[in-house]
Parts: structure tokens; sequence; C-alpha cells
């Protein structure tokens, strides 16, 4: 045991100098060359720094594109999921409650129609996308409250539309068309 | 084929396809022999071994192993307990998060030298960004020891009798320089190019559209996301670990994050087979362990696309599946590999908050723990599956009458008791942990309130699922559970300390003592354990003892919640 405990010190620094300073030091180095130089890409309309590219954030306004429900409340420092288990009652009724609520809001939608990812909490409470149906069942509400035609809005989605080559989900990035809605006119 | 289901079969055979190669590298690693990195790597390995005092030519038995293991674990046990409930005062702290307290130190500390990374603490609030790095470091340095142990048992189940199995110390170092270490800095960099931050800068604000003002949580992520999925450590660096945007921010990264899961536990399998030369044995191994996973996979993929039972009776539409605690950018396929892949070998890392998975789902995330050997965590993974093998030649040579010898060595009494109180351990620390807390909880649900955020069957399954974590050293959890109290922290502390060094204490008594033993060259009369008929034995020992004996207690839980809501 003796002749253990001084290399297992004085390994441990040398672990201490080459992972906590080197290997950081050197990935922080790249970085500079990263996006944004690694501190996170933000987006900047008009000259203001209206969010974070690869976050969600809260969008209830009738007149938005509203994103998916956040157990966080799109709070960007404490990200959470729900962790609602899927049987729980309490939980069911909630679903529910986001249904009719959508429902309200969006009267000429189909109850067939509307997706379940804009009535469940999302994994981390920060997702920045919805699905393209969850987009497209709220073009009647936006075209109303912004007195926009239709056509012009749907044409403003499917310029939105990001999908990756392999995993085909047709997705909208919430913001990138909420700033685009608002350039619209 | 559907193209979630596509991007994971995609997934599934780029690991495989990369696991293969690298196998044959760790392989060289181990043995000594010459690789392309020696020219640059020689010098940091010359550089870790001088300035500790260590010489990495000293042939050690596996008790000498053992010990010094031990003792650097006992090291960085008294490190991590000082920096995390000091990091209040010390310096890398822009967020201003405070120390932790007593309880949460030590199990968070047991966690992270255990290769565990169960976190109840939240990352975004809970550790300053040194003490993210200096968790950071455990990641290296616990994966290491876990494939140092691995290297141990490999170099002793080679055909000769001895008893020195190499230097700890030496198969430690060149664990992190010619393994973690390159594969990390890899990982990091296509991390930093897809958004992940890389900043010692603080928090940030904005004003959204709709004028809220929101914080923004950063820091030097990248590099502790790559070798948390690398290590099979798991620990995120936010709270939400890779369902965040800034720690996962794309299908791309999804990818890569999820190929570094698997890479190095299937590598291990097929390093084996180059270091004692018997390839058609590695891939007797692979086969039963990618068929469990496949048993566990495919009902989770096509349970997670059906959507929930419960929400398809409202009448919405669930094009892509259940999506309570999903990302839309992964989708219910993606999540769902993940799902089984990091609770399969021991990662721990989720895209997806598994307390809403569907109740099969989340059985067979369980199952993938309780077995903790399809793939495993590095190193130890294969560990766990080593006593499955010593178990199934034993009772294989009892069938045929035979004398139970394994790779040339007779197996005997030690041998199989050291096996069976390993095997049963397991068992026995997660159903007595759960059966202590239930039982808890029953008599007063109102003290413990704060435990459970689901009730009725779901709830036994978040306390099932919080043991079974902490003993396959896995780190995930039905996060609902309200687990940093001194009760969670301390019970799972002590279930993480015993199933890490106990399961590693046996297979290496078991090693070492059988390397010592005679060689008896291959007979007519010889067990053959590289075949399909060994082979399905392994998995019926499996069976019977990780998936039977959890069966009463997976009934009370995600079975009887899958048919309250069918």
């Amino acid at each position: 045991m003796k002749q253990n405990i001084l290399p297992a010190i004085r390994l441990t620094l040398v672990c201490i100098v080459i992972f906590i300073i080197a290997y950081p030091a050197l990935i922080w180095l790249i970085a500079q060359a990263a996006p944004a130089h690694g501190e996170g890409q933000t987006v900047v309309v008009n000259g203001k720094k209206i969010g974070y590219l690869l976050e969600g954030q809260s969008f209830t306004n009738d007149h938005y594109f509203n994103g998916r429900p956040s157990a966080a409340g799109y709070n960007a420092a404490a990200s959470s999921g729900s962790n609602k288990g899927p049987s729980n009652p309490e939980y069911l009724q909630q679903v529910q409650d986001r249904i009719d609520s959508f429902l309200v809001h969006n009267p000429t939608v189909k109850k067939e129609l509307i997706p379940s990812d804009l009535v469940t909490a999302s994994g981390s409470g920060l997702d920045p996308d919805i699905s393209l149906q969850g987009a497209m069942v709220q073009v009647d509400r936006i075209a109303k409250t912004r007195n926009i035609n239709k056509e012009k809005l749907i044409s403003l989605i499917e310029m939105n539309i990001e999908k990756s080559s392999l995993n085909n989900i047709q997705k909208i990035n919430v913001l990138k068309v909420n700033i685009a809605l608002d350039q619209l006119k | 084929m559907n193209s979630e289901i596509l991007g994971v079969v995609t997934m599934f055979l780029a690991t495989i396809a990369l696991a293969i190669p690298l196998g044959k590298y760790i392989g060289k690693v181990y043995n000594g022999d010459k690789t392309w990195a020696d020219g640059f790597l020689n010098p940091l390995d010359h550089l870790f071994f001088k300035l500790s005092g260590i010489n990495p030519l000293k042939e050690m038995d596996w008790k000498q192993h053992l010990i010094a293991l031990l003792t650097v674990n006992a090291v960085w046990f008294l490190f991590s307990i000082f920096v995390l409930m000091n990091m209040g005062w010390l310096p890398l702290n822009p967020d201003a998060n405070a120390g932790m307290s007593a309880d949460l130190a030590f199990n968070t500390t047991i966690s992270f030298i255990s290769n565990t990374n169960l976190q109840h603490y939240s990352g975004e609030s809970g550790v300053s960004y040194l003490g993210q790095m200096v968790l950071m470091l455990f990641q290296f340095i616990s994966a290491a020891a876990g494939m140092a142990v691995c290297a141990v048992v490999f170099i002793a189940m080679k055909e000769k009798t001895t008893d020195q199995l190499g230097n700890f110390y030496n198969y430690f170092v060149k664990s992190c320089t010619r393994v973690l270490l390159p594969l990390s800095i890899v990982v990091a960099i296509v991390l930093v190019f897809n958004g992940t931050p890389m900043t010692f800068k603080g928090k940030d604000q904005f004003i959204s559209l709709q004028a809220d003002t929101v914080n923004v949580s950063r820091g030097p992520a990248a590099a502790m996301i790559a070798i948390k999925q690398l290590g099979t450590n798991g620990g995120g660096f936010f709270g939400v670990n890779s369902a965040h945007p800034l720690e996962n921010p794309n299908y791309f990264t999804n990818i890569i994050e999820n190929i570094s899961i698997l890479i190095i536990p299937i590598a291990m399998v097929f390093a084996l087979g180059f270091i004692i030369k018997r390839k058609r044995f590695a891939w007797m191994v692979f086969g039963v362990m990618t068929i469990g996973f496949l048993l566990l996979l495919l009902p989770t993929i096509y349970n997670e696309l059906n959507g929930n039972p419960a929400i398809t009776k409202m009448n919405i539409a669930q094009p892509l599946g259940s999506m309570e605690g999903k990302e839309v950018r992964f989708g219910s396929a993606a999540s769902a590999y993940w799902a089984i892949t990091t609770t399969s070998t021991s990662n721990g890392s989720v895209n997806a908050m598994h307390d809403s998975l569907t109740p099969l789902s989340g059985m067979f995330a369980l199952l993938g723990m309780m077995v903790n050997a399809f793939y495993g965590g590095v190193g130890v993974g294969f560990l766990n599956f080593y006593i499955f093998i010593i178990i199934a030649v034993f009772i294989s040579g009892l069938m045929v009458g035979r004398t139970p010898e394994f790779l040339g060595k007779k197996i005997e009494a030690k041998e199989m008791k050291i096996a069976a109180i390993i095997a049963l351990l397991h068992p026995l620390l997660i159903l007595s942990g759960t059966a202590l807390s239930s039982w808890l909880y029953a008599h007063n649900p109102t003290a413990y309130a704060g435990w459970l955020a689901n009730p009725g069957n779901h709830g036994f399954s978040e306390i099932l699922y919080e043991f079974t974590s902490s003993a396959a050293n896995n780190g995930s959890g039905f996060e609902g559970l309200g687990d940093n109290t001194p009760f969670w922290n301390i019970s799972c502390g002590i279930v993480m300390l015993l199933s890490r060094y106990l399961p590693i204490i046996g297979p290496l008594a078991i090693a070492g003592s059988l390397a010592k033993k005679k060689y008896i060259p291959e007979s007519a009369g010889t067990l053959k354990t590289d075949t399909t008929t060994f082979g399905i034995m392994v998995f019926a020992v499996i069976f019977i003892i990780a998936a039977l004996s959890f069966f009463p207690a997976l009934s009370l839980g995600p079975i009887a919640e899958f048919f309250t809501i069918k």
C-alpha cells in the first residue's frame, strides 16, 4: 500500500495538468476558429441580440408561431423536462387542457390534425423546433391575427423547412420563422 | 423503410465499422506492440511516468494491480470531496454557484470516480466551472481505470502460466493517452464547430422577441461532452444532458455522440480477440452481446414510434411518436436508440427524458442496466460478461460431465464461488434498495411526498430505476425522483461504491487465479467456448440471472403500467 500512495498522488497531479488544464485549453483554442468563438451563436436583428440560435424561446402570443410546451418555461439557465410518466392522470389532463386551449385559439383546425409535439413538453424545455405539421396547423390563426393571406404564410413555412439528410423529420425553427414573419409585409 | 429507422441502422453499422479497427489498435496498445501513434505519444507517456515516479515495466500480480487501483481511487475521492464542497470560493465560478452539501458531495464524488455519473445536482446551478472540470478529469481517469483492469484480465487470459500481468499504471496511462484523449479531441472539435460552447464566460442575457428577459447558461461544455460519451460516463454539462440544444445541437452531433457511446465498449471485445489471438471467441462474445442489445432495442423503437396509447385516445396525431420528453430534431427512433445504447453500456447520458418513455421502453432501458453486459461500460462491461462466461462454462461442464475448462484453465470451486457472489450482488443491491425505499414511502407517504413525481406503478419504477442505475454504474435516471436528499445521496452512494469495486475485484481475482494455473492444451474432450452452442449457453445464463431475478419487480412497475394505459 505504502509504496503506491506517492505515485498515486503524483500521477493524479499529472492528470490534473493534462486533463483540467492542457486538454480544455486546446479545445478552447480551437474553438476560437469556430462560429461565435465557442461562446454560443446569437441571433441579432436590427442591431439587437434577440436570442441564441440553438435555443428555443417562449412564443405564446397568437400572432407568432407558438413553440412546444416547456417544463422549464424556456429558462435557458435551468433546462428541464417534465419527467411525467405516460400514465400519470394529472399529466394526461394537462395534455388534454393544452389540446382544448389550442382548439380555442385555432378554431378552424380539426383535432385529428394537431401533432403531439405541440401539446407535449420537450426533453430540454428549450426545444427550438416544431414539426412541419405543427407550423401548418397554426397558419389560419396567424393569417387572421396578422391579416396576411394564407398562401404567403405557407410559402414562408416552406422556405424555413429544415431537415437532416439521414433523419427525414421536417422541422421548423420557431425563432427563425418568427423573425421572418415579423419581416413579412 | 421509415427514414427515422434508416438513421438508426446507419448509426449502428457505422459504430461497428469503426469499432473493429479501433479494437485492433487497442489490442496493440495493451500488448505493447508498435502503433502509428508512438512517434508523438511516447514522449507524453514518458512525461506521465517520469513525473509520477513510476516504472511502467515493473510487472504486477493481480493483487498488486488491485492495490494500485484502490490507492489511486482513494486519492481521487479526497481530492473530489474537497473541490466539490469548496468550489463556492475557489476560482472559475463566474455564475457564483455554491459548494455542495456533504451528502451531495459524497454522492457526486463516488458517482464520478466510479464512472457512474449519477447527478443529484443540475449542471447549470449546482457546480462551478472548476467543479465541472474536476468532474471531467474523473470522466477520463475513471474510464481509464476500468479499461486498465480489463486489460489485466485480457492479459491473464493468454495461454501461459504466470502471475505477472503487466503494470497497472502502464495500462492506465496508455488508456488515457492512446485511446480516450485523442478520440475526445476529435469529438470535441466536431461539437464546437456545430455550436456547442467552449467558453469560460459566465451566463449571458438577452431580451426575446416576446420581450422576456432570458438568462443563458454557457461554459466549457464541448470538452466535457466528448469524454462523457467516450468514457461511458454520461454526466452532462447541463441539467438535461444531451437533450440540451447546446450539448447536442443537431442530428449530426447526435450521431457522433451516439457512436461515441458505443464505440469503445464494442472495440474492447475485438481488442480481446486480438490480445488472446482468438478471433472466433471475440466474435462469439460480440454476437451474444449484439443479439441481447437488439432484443432490447427493437421493441423500444417500435413502442416510441407508436406513441403513448393514452394520448392516442385523445384523438390527436402522433406522427413523430411519443414526444413527451423528446426533442423534435432527434425524433422518437433516434431517442429510443440512444435510450438503449446508454443503458446497456453504463453510459447514462440521455437525449430524451427516460421518465417519460412509454412503459415497456422504460422496462427495456431498465433491463439494459440489469444485464449491464450487452457491451457494458468501457472495460467493466466485459468484466461483467466474464462472470457470466465463467458460470456458463461451469454449468456446461456439469451438463456434459467434463471438467469445466476455460481457455485451457480449470475452473474450480474458488473461481465459481467468486463468480456466483458477483453475479448475485447486482440483483441483491438493486432489489434490497428498492424494497427499503418502497417500504419507507409506503409507511409514510406524506413525509416522503417529495420523492416521487408520478403516482402508482410509475412511481415505483422511479425508485427501481434509481437503484438499478446506481448499481449498474449507469447514471441516467427517471429524473422526476426528488433525489437530492440525504437518504438518496447516501444510499445511492453506497450502492454505487459496492457495485463499482466488487465487480472489478471479483473478475480480477478469478483471472489472476486462472492465470497461475497450469495450461491444459485443447483436446477432443475440451469444451469449445467459441461456438454458437456456447454462445446460447451464455445467453441463457444472462437471461436467468439478470432478467428473471428482476421479473417480479418489473411486473410491479413498467409491466403493470403498460396494462393500465394499453
